[in-house]
């Protein structure tokens, strides 16, 4: 680190340049760390399973596309695939939803009671939800909603509104007074000011919200194994799970299947990486 | 917008006020009134659905797992057979969950520890000016958005015995440092933590980069006007500048790694789980509660669980948190 002092201010004139050359070896070094065991699943997954227990760190050889092709097409991964989008879209919806009305009156309105109200809803931070997964459970046994989408839907949305409220909340309040003040002239009534002037002003926060409650979904493990009994519920989580433990022999299937996996969730964060860096650094200030 | 109105009856000059000045007196107090009551109506709307969402599937179940933790019950029918606090004895009686609580220990400090310097110089690195950082940003980020499950499914397959890892080793003449990577009793948690590091690391990177672009540039100029090398300016305007978004991350992470089950379950052998060497109290609680059936057991483990995480928040909270989130806790909005 020291050896990079030669490099200060001047460099800031270019915002982009080269590096220096230790720059460079460092960040190969943490790229390699991340995408090694990464590439090694998604190469792995070409091979046949006779040479990976031959060679379990070689290359392809030769390039075999018959795993790819049977977890596509004789699996469940499309119905897997589906569910999970099914669950990940309508807990971002409720929570974008839910949230930005909640944070919108924690914001904008003035009354009694709102910041017991909004301690109340930030004690969710302070506690892990997952720990109330059994009583939870139980819950929606009584409720009949176990093997429903609602069964995980309804909770996650739960677990990320007092994240939600809290970035979203200090977004809202920062918006101009002034502008609520025009709207009333002209007007506008509350509501309309949300609606109209509110949800577009504050897209980037909202996308972040979404971002994260979507990928948090997404990945989702323990709900969905505890409520979603029935194997046509499954999400992709839960079926790269029962696949790796129903064919065990099967590696270079694995690999493939967990290659398949990962697939839409790197897609999806290459395009939202700049959003969710961006939308975290009011939830982070100082 | 209450105290200015010009309507207002004042007690001085109520008396002297013509007759007929008292109707709209009236009736601007009742358009007062009405708005008042239309401001409750949308305050009440607004926020009604995302509290009956957070207390039914959060609070209510919270409570209940207090409830369930006093009887043993089987889950099936309502619970009969009151027991008091004999199923908390039986948690801290069995040396299974005592291993849990350790293991839990070494995660909780072993990624404060561990994943808090990496994160640190990567973040400093990642967040210089260079051709190909975001490339470099997004490769780093990777481990972090993976699903717990792929990572573990794949991480078991690369340390599987024989797998790539000993494979590698051997091939570097390394062979020596082949070990039962998953399934040594006295490993398999070392092993756990350097999974969680490689999986976690990444949301320590993201929250720190976040935080350094906050991280005024002029301060960085004046300093380096002033005749500061790079390392002094991180050392003593950058730093001290992240310590918010350090003390967030610690604190997020400690409720994470008290909670964590994901990665543990998926990578970890059953067997070495129920041996102890590998549980966490998350995976003690599903396996004795969900998968045993010992509910009321279940729910006293999720108690303590919860005790546990919730006295770390309060502590942290109350020594190393207040300043940051005080805006958060005390509800100013800024």
């Amino acid at each position: 680190m020291t050896a990079n002092a030669t490099l200060s201010p001047p460099n800031r004139r270019r915002p982009v340049s080269w590096g220096n050359p230790l720059t460079y070896a460092l960040a190969l070094a943490v790229a390699a760390v991340s995408i090694v065991p990464v590439l090694y699943v998604i190469i792995g997954g070409f091979r046949a399973t006779p040479q990976i227990v031959a060679d379990p760190a070689g290359l392809p050889d030769p390039w075999v596309f018959d795993n790819y092709a049977r977890v596509l097409t004789q699996s469940d991964f499309w119905a897997q695939a589906f569910n999970s989008a099914v669950i990940a879209l309508g807990t971002t919806l409720g929570v974008v939803l839910l949230g930005v009305c909640a944070a919108f009156v924690l914001a904008r309105y003035t009354f009694r009671g709102r910041e017991v109200l909004y301690t109340f809803f930030t004690l969710g931070l302070l506690f892990p939800a997952g720990a109330a997964i059994l009583p939870l459970y139980l819950m929606l046994r009584d409720l009949n909603l176990i093997n429903s989408y609602y069964a995980v839907i309804l909770p996650q949305i739960a677990f990320s509104l007092p994240l939600t409220i809290v970035i979203l909340r200090p977004f809202l309040s920062a918006i101009p007074r002034e502008l609520e003040d025009a709207a009333a002239i002209d007007g506008t009534g509350r509501l309309g000011f949300l609606w109209r002037i509110m949800l577009p002003l504050s897209r980037p926060a909202l996308v972040t919200v979404g971002i994260l409650a979507f990928v948090a979904s997404w990945n989702a493990f323990l709900l969905p194994l505890l409520v979603l009994g029935d194997a046509s519920l499954h999400t992709l989580p839960l079926g790269v799970q029962n696949f790796s433990s129903q064919y065990t022999s099967d590696t270079a299937g694995i690999l493939a299947f967990t290659s398949l996996a990962m697939l839409p969730a790197l897609l999806f964060f290459t395009f939202a990486e700049k959003q969710i860096v961006g939308g975290l650094q009011g939830a982070v200030k100082g | 917008m209450t105290s200015t109105n010009p309507t207002t009856l004042d007690p001085a000059g109520g008396a002297s006020a013509p007759p007929a000045g008292l109707r709209p007196v009236r009736r601007a107090s009742r358009d007062r009134a009405a708005e008042t009551r239309r401001k409750w109506y949308e305050i009440i709307g607004l926020t009604t659905p995302a509290i009956v969402v957070y207390v039914t599937f959060v609070l209510v179940p919270m409570g209940f797992a207090v409830y369930y933790s006093l009887f043993r019950w089987r889950g099936v029918g309502p619970p009969t057979e009151y027991i008091g606090f004999d199923n908390y004895v039986m948690a801290f009686q069995d040396p299974i969950f005592l291993d849990a609580l350790r293991n839990n220990a070494i995660i909780v400090f072993g990624s404060l520890l561990v994943q808090g310097p990496i994160a640190l110089g990567v973040a400093l690195l990642l967040n210089r000016h260079f051709r190909g950082r975001t490339v470099f940003r997004l490769l780093a980020f990777v481990p972090y958005v993976l699903a717990e499950v792929t990572v573990g499914i794949m991480w078991k397959l690369i340390l599987t015995p024989g797998g790539s890892l000993d494979a590698l080793l051997q091939s570097i003449g390394m062979g020596g440092l082949v070990q039962a990577w998953l399934a040594d009793l006295d490993i398999v948690i070392w092993t756990l933590l350097f999974v969680l590091t490689w999986k976690y690391v990444g949301f320590a990177i993201i929250l720190l980069l976040a935080g350094l672009s906050n991280v005024p540039q002029e301060l960085n100029e004046a300093a380096a006007i002033d005749g500061a090398s790079w390392w002094q300016i991180q050392r003593h305007v950058t730093l001290p500048l992240l310590g918010p978004t350090i003390r967030i991350w610690m604190f997020l992470s400690m409720i994470g790694s008290l909670q964590v089950f994901d990665v543990i379950w998926v990578t970890s052998v059953p067997a070495v789980r129920s041996l102890g060497a590998s549980a966490t109290m998350a995976t003690y609680m599903v396996d004795n509660g969900f998968f045993a059936r010992l509910w009321g057991y279940g729910n006293a483990v999720a108690v303590i669980l919860f005790v546990i995480s919730f006295v770390a928040a309060l502590l942290f909270q109350r020594f190393l948190l207040r300043r940051d989130i005080q805006g958060a806790m005390t509800g100013r909005a800024n």
